[in-house]
């Protein structure tokens, strides 16, 4: 029932050389492309936080880019026949189906060279599905569906949700999923790599260094994890909270072959995804700012994890800055 | 009583010979948990995981995604305290199937609280999509790996290590969530008492129950493998059956797991019979011999004599001299692990 809302994603004989965005004959301006994706996340997740008064905004404003750059250049993705629209909740695993979950659908289909992409941080969603409609994989009336009882496209992403194929809600346990798989698939010889985006707060928890331990100890280097490094977590500052920093440093400490990179900057977030896997798990710190390209966002410092519409005049305010926007 | 050694050793290297999307995690316990061999025999299969258990769940799910069989191995309070979250969320949830192997299960483990798992059935059972399994002979040991491949979803295995008796006849394997009768006084009729036991309890309830029947107790003593799925019909059907009551035994505390189990089924069919629960009564143990604390906390035959009497209202004026031979492992045994 649920799935005949989801349209099935056309199974594309896509081989490695037709890479979306990375063969030779395509156009070389993906940049121009990337920066349309990352303008529209903002402005899709501004005008989503308008309507329903609050929502997870300064999550678009640091991680716009590289999900544009992820969804533009980096991720080797099949393509789904159109923008898919989100079906309702089907049901949980082992009742209502069984293996691969309806929201990994909008990623298109799985080949062995494809490469898969998995969210961490679940409560990025908005921001996730923002970038599935600018990149056409989701077809724009699926955000009205946000948080809406009985929907897929749920406010913490779940497994079932657009985008999405496991459950990382509970955070720490993306990756080492994530790790499982891409070990799993090596091991087949599948050519596609997996990525994850994480969130820095992340680092706070044992079990990612567990996982970073693992994935340099059995050479999981068919995973590239971009590193959303906005310094900001619930409670406030990350170094006010508790620090992680210096994360190049740690990371490389444990094995992993590290990029600290400007992550507002296109061309330096995709850069080291397009190096060869050398044995070492691949982490992109990108470094970003909360408030970028939303300024009066700043006044909220320290608190950037859920933005609240507290009056009219703040209405009125990012009202006008949405227009501004378009 | 025949007695074996490493059975499940053994028996996992030539069971899995055949099967390549099998492969054994280790989280740093490898002769600990008996896959010494597999990761001599197979060392390609063997993954390595380290002191990091959270991770090792976790990863397991990743792989069960994509087509393998990651059988987890560690002492089973390292895999549900440690890492209940990551069970819950990367392998429970998406009904994946990870089995889990858990080592030294309650009081068989000199280890002292820390290595002890007192409360895994319970935390396990409540679980959605979880099936949970206990071991309590080699026949069960030998035959398990069978039941738990035929579940879909994740298994959690209480498994037992070293010199196991062999309680059930060979030819006679675990069947997934049945019942097996141990004995059974009026196949057709009531009985004085049901007994329900599981895991090592069982070894003690046969001890028992030779002596109860000498004096004239007729018993219908049933033996569970299957915590999850229960087998509650017959669960109720022998309950219900009973002069007396009903007696659990189970080497766990009384609340969550066997006894629990046995009283929702009787409560839910309305039996209106006695429920004695022999188990750990709301305490945490300490390291010592498996005998020694089986006696202690009052987990063993004498237990069960007692508990008897009590709900017959009789004494009979058993010794223990009057038990069936006590099985004592050798202190020095190669099956004592020198680590734990």
């Amino acid at each position: 029932m649920a799935r005949s809302r989801i349209k099935q994603a056309v199974i594309h004989d896509g081989q490695p050389g037709a890479k979306r965005g990375r063969g030779a004959n395509r156009s070389d301006a993906w940049q121009d492309e990337a920066r349309r994706v990352a303008r529209g996340i903002r402005r899709r997740v501004l005008d989503h936080v308008l309507r329903n008064k609050g929502g997870y905004l300064s999550q678009a404003c640091s991680a716009a880019e590289i999900l544009a750059t992820l969804y533009t250049k980096v991720l080797n993705l099949g393509p789904v026949e159109g923008p898919l629209l989100p079906g309702p909740f089907p049901g949980v695993p082992g009742v209502a189906y069984q293996g691969v979950s309806p929201g990994s659908a909008f990623h298109g289909p799985r080949t062995p060279y494809y490469d898969r992409f998995i969210l961490s941080p679940s409560q990025y969603a908005l921001v996730l599905y923002a970038a599935l409609i600018e990149a056409g994989r989701m077809d724009p009336d699926g955000l009205m569906q946000f948080n809406r009882d009985g929907s897929t496209v749920e406010m913490i992403g779940a497994a079932h949700s657009p985008g999405h194929e496991l459950m990382s809600g509970s955070l720490g346990q993306g990756l080492s999923q994530a790790a499982g798989i891409a070990y799993a698939r090596k091991r087949k010889g599948d050519s596609g790599r997996v990525w994850v985006l994480m969130s820095d707060g992340e680092f706070q928890s044992g079990q990612t260094w567990e996982t970073l331990q693992a994935m340099a100890f059995h050479k999981v280097d068919n995973l590239g994890i971009y590193v959303d490094v906005n310094g900001s977590q619930c409670d406030g500052r990350m170094l006010d909270v508790m620090n992680v920093e210096p994360l190049d440093q740690r990371l490389k400490a444990f094995g992993s072959r590290v990029y600290r990179v400007d992550g507002h900057d296109l061309d330096a977030l995709a850069a080291p995804a397009a190096r060869k896997p050398d044995g070492r798990p691949l982490v992109v710190l990108a470094m970003t700012d909360t408030c970028r390209e939303m300024e009066i966002l700043r006044a909220n410092a320290p608190k950037f994890h859920y933005f609240r519409l507290k009056n009219d005049a703040d209405f009125r305010r990012y009202q006008e800055l949405l227009a501004s926007m378009r | 009583m025949e007695i074996l050694s490493r059975v499940h050793a053994m028996n996992l290297v030539r069971w899995a010979k055949d099967k390549p999307e099998v492969l054994v995690l280790s989280a740093d316990l490898t002769s600990s948990t008996e896959i010494d061999l597999f990761r001599d025999a197979y060392p390609d299969r063997f993954l390595s995981m380290g002191v990091a258990e959270q991770n090792m769940l976790s990863f397991a799910g990743g792989l069960a995604r994509e087509g393998f069989f990651p059988f987890v191995h560690t002492f089973a309070v390292f895999i549900y305290r440690r890492a209940y979250d990551q069970i819950a969320m990367s392998v429970a949830y998406p009904n994946l199937p990870v089995r889990m192997f858990g080592f030294l299960p309650g009081v068989t483990s000199p280890g002292g609280a820390s290595h002890q798992a007192i409360e895994d059935i319970a935390l396990m059972r409540v679980l959605p999509n979880m099936t949970v399994i206990e071991c309590a002979d080699a026949t069960e040991i030998e035959t398990v790996l069978d039941v738990v491949q035929a579940v879909p979803g994740p298994v959690y295995v209480r498994m037992l290590r070293g010199e196991v008796p062999r309680l059930f006849d060979a030819s006679e394997p675990m069947r997934l969530g049945k019942l097996r009768t141990v004995v059974d006084d009026q196949p057709s009729g009531k009985v004085d008492v049901a007994i329900f036991s599981s895991g090592i309890c069982t070894e003690e309830a046969m001890r028992a129950t030779e002596a109860l029947r000498a004096h004239g107790v007729s018993i219908r003593h049933l033996h569970l493998s299957t915590h999850k799925p229960l087998d509650v019909a017959a669960v109720a059907r022998a309950a219900a059956r009973t002069r007396h009551g009903v007696i659990t035994m189970e080497n766990h505390v009384i609340t969550g797991g066997l006894g629990s189990a046995v009283a929702e089924v009787m409560a839910e069919a309305g039996i209106g019979k006695r429920l004695v629960r022999i188990g750990l009564r709301d305490t945490f143990v300490h390291g010592a011999s498996r005998a020694y604390l089986m006696k202690e906390y009052g987990l063993d035959a004498a237990a069960l004599i007692r508990h008897t009497e009590k709900l017959l209202d009789t004494q009979f004026g058993i010794s223990e001299a009057d038990l069936a031979q006590v099985r004592l492992e050798a202190v020095h045994s190669d099956a004592k692990a020198e680590a734990l």
